[in-house]
């Protein structure tokens, strides 16, 4: 799950002065953890959960400490902006770094491989191994070993203003082409544009990829592949969609500017994920929050594809109180916990038991992004995953402003992946 | 006796500079750089490699293309606020009413924290949701792509670190003024001289001890100035406003695992340029008669 990708978020300014920041952050005072098969001691926990999350997350972090009175929980939100730069900065300077970080599915294995994560294996973190959703345990590994407890999964979907629709009389488009082609009937009728386009992060770039039947890399042949045709294609019709004025789009700021367009009405569509439905409910296009519909991400001209996100926990290799961290980790990617954060804000389980559940069941969002991310796309779990997202998020601005023909732009970012990944073809 | 001042330059500056420069000749990266991190020890690899992240880098087209507007956007920025910066400098010399009211209200922006002013204009730039484009509308114009546009994107960082760079040039400037005696203007007014050919050969001569060095401190600090194009737009978009050091911070922090040498290379380069405008400069001054 991402939403203002290394970019985007203003809070960046963290980043910059995340040296200094970290030097005081967290605080790791822990005194050992597992003396008398009680567990005691401090762990800092470092969430990522977006404003409308947040609550939830801190009232669940702190939940532990009823089962274990003698350790205290210091939770700590960090955005997700800057989570990353913020973990490897404390984590490589080795002051400051949480004992357990809710980290992004790409990030485990680039963290695995600096060395900055505590294997898992045989520990009491991992607990009824058997119970998680496969494609959700794909991005915990790292060279054999179990770096991370999944705990949220999810993958992108259409959302669609149901009232603008049906005053525009049109059906939810299937592919690209068909949303272009009601854009304009959309926009006659009721004034909205048909689609935001999130043209400042590039994950979002990712379905239209899919789409073309492409992908950034091959990571088992070790083949880049987002320069052959599919790449072209993709940025054609980011290209196309906005230069028709069927998408609005922007280089910054794409976060609150869609969920912003979306609740306020003046976008009839977005491709948004499960993390945003909280948000787009409060708005005043969802006071019946019926109307908020969800549909699988339109397809390109070859395929339909929506990258699999989510969340994982890991914990320092560093931490003072690891028996503390792995029952935490253990306590948050619990059944329990994870049925909670689905009541609660919607969020998609990783735990195959918890589906069972009549509640996560009968949940209308559970209905349709279950379905999604059992069809989403692996994306490459390599130390250098989160990296491959960089090139593109250029490249794509280039685009969308003119600077740089599609075709450029998918061997700019082709070749920025062949610097990056040297062995690749 | 110059015993702590040697010590104190080598700790705080010395060190990490040869440490830099030593780092740019090898191929240091997160990843093989030592660590010890709880059960996790992380040998040393890295290797010496000479001058070859130099060559990459100044064989790579991305260097010169960000030297190129690195290079407008200095001149452009230092320009722009030491004119702005002077013109007011000038109107408040004067004795008027309120006078400390507008030199502190004119100061404001620099005491407002920088993070916090780029922020702000980031929300007025909002090309959807933004008050520029709400008044614009107002007018009946067009939204403006502030920052979605290559070109005004380009201008609208300018705008900004002009905005945040007059106040020092205008308390700077006002004090040159003041440090020019008032018989002088008298003077040249008894002769009959008016007022741009006072402005022309009293206040312009009068001011270069300070202008030539503020007009250095601004070049520098523009050259450097990360805060303004990182904060506003992340280099973007695509990489239209990306200055040479947020370049190399994006090889150090954005990259995994983050490229430590290419970047020292990135920032040793920086220090070589701004060292030879530097030098450059003075003896420019010197020859025309400038004690420094």
């Amino acid at each position: 799950m991402r939403r203002g990708i290394r970019g985007v978020t203003a809070t960046a300014l963290v980043a910059g002065l995340a040296l200094a920041a970290t030097a005081c952050g967290g605080g790791d005072g822990g005194s050992g953890g597992n003396s008398g098969g009680e567990l005691s001691g401090t762990v800092t926990f470092w969430d990522t959960s977006n404003d409308a999350e947040k609550a939830t997350y801190r009232k669940l972090a702190e939940g532990f400490q009823k089962e274990h009175p003698k350790v205290h929980v210091n939770y700590v939100n960090v955005p997700f902006g800057d989570a990353n730069a913020k973990f490897k900065n404390a984590a490589g300077g080795n002051s400051g770094a949480p004992d357990v970080m809710r980290t992004e599915v790409a990030w485990v294995a680039d963290f695995a491989n600096l060395g900055y994560l505590a294997p898992l294996d045989n520990t009491p973190a991992l607990d009824k191994t058997d119970d998680y959703l496969p494609q959700a345990v794909g991005s915990t590994k790292f060279k054999g070993k179990t770096y991370a407890a999944p705990q949220v999964i999810d993958t992108l979907g259409l959302f669609y203003n149901k009232k603008l629709l049906k005053d525009a009389g049109v059906g939810v488009p299937k592919t690209f082409d068909e949303l272009a082609k009601t854009a304009k009937k959309i926009k006659a009728k009721t004034g909205a544009t048909a689609l935001y386009l999130r043209g400042d992060d590039p994950y979002w770039f990712l379905p239209y990829l899919y789409g073309e039947g492409g992908d950034m890399v091959d990571a088992r042949d070790k083949v880049v592949e987002i320069d052959d045709g599919a790449g072209v294609k993709a940025f054609q019709t980011i290209k196309g969609l906005v230069d028709s004025k069927a998408a609005v789009t922007d280089a910054t700021d794409g976060q609150e500017n869609q969920l912003k367009a979306l609740k306020d009405g003046t976008v009839a569509m977005a491709v948004d994920g499960p993390w945003d439905i909280e948000g787009a409910r409060a708005g005043k296009a969802f006071k019946d929050k019926a109307n908020l519909g969800v549909a699988p991400v339109p397809a390109g001209s070859k395929a339909q594809g929506s990258p699999q996100g989510g969340w994982n926990l890991s914990v320092y290799a560093g931490s003072k109180n690891l028996q503390a961290s792995y029952a935490f980790v253990k306590y948050m990617s619990s059944a329990t916990v994870q049925q909670q954060t689905n009541e609660k804000l919607s969020l998609l389980p990783t735990r195959k038991s918890v589906y069972e559940v009549p509640a996560v069941k009968n949940n209308e969002m559970v209905r349709f992004f279950k379905p999604a991310v059992d069809g989403a796309v692996q994306r490459p779990w390599i130390a250098e995953g989160n990296s491959l997202f960089e090139p593109v998020k250029v490249q794509m601005n280039k685009v969308l402003t003119g600077s740089a023909t599609p075709e450029q732009a998918a061997k700019a970012t082709g070749d920025a992946y062949r610097k990056l990944l040297k062995d690749y073809k | 006796m110059v015993a702590p001042v040697v010590l104190v330059i080598g700790v705080i500056i010395g060190y990490p500079l040869v440490r830099g420069v030593f780092l740019s000749l090898t191929d240091a990266n997160e990843a093989n750089v030592e660590r010890n991190i709880g059960v996790n020890h992380l040998p040393a690899t890295y290797k010496f490699t000479g001058l070859d992240n130099y060559q990459a880098v100044l064989s790579d087209g991305v260097f010169w293309d960000r030297l190129g507007w690195t290079v407008v956007w200095t001149v452009g920025c230092v320009s722009l606020t030491f004119l702005i910066g002077l013109a007011l400098a000038n109107m408040l010399n004067r004795t008027l009413r309120g006078r400390t009211f507008y030199r502190l209200a004119l100061i404001l922006p620099w005491a407002i924290p920088a993070f916090i002013s780029v922020f702000t204009w980031r929300m007025l730039y909002n090309e959807k949701n933004g008050i520029l484009n709400k008044l614009l509308a107002g007018g009946g114009i067009d939204a403006v792509p502030w920052l979605n546009d290559p070109t005004w994107a380009k201008l609208s960082v300018i705008a900004v670190n002009v905005w945040l760079g007059v106040p020092f040039m205008l308390v700077a400037l006002l004090g040159g003024l003041q440090s020019i005696p008032g018989e002088l203007y008298e003077a040249a007014e008894m002769d009959g001289a008016g007022a741009w050919q006072r402005f022309r050969n009293i206040t312009v001569p009068g001011l270069r001890a300070v202008s030539s060095t503020v007009i250095l401190l601004s070049t520098i600090w523009t050259f450097n100035m990360f805060p303004v194009i990182f904060l506003l737009t992340r280099g973007g978009p695509g990489d239209a406003t990306e200055i040479l050091v947020t370049y190399a911070y994006r090889l150090s922090f954005l990259d995994s695992p983050r490229n430590f040498s290419e970047s020292a290379a990135w920032g040793v380069l920086i220090l070589v340029l701004l060292s030879v405008v530097a030098v450059v400069y003075r003896r420019a001054l010197r020859k025309q008669g400038e004690v420094w």
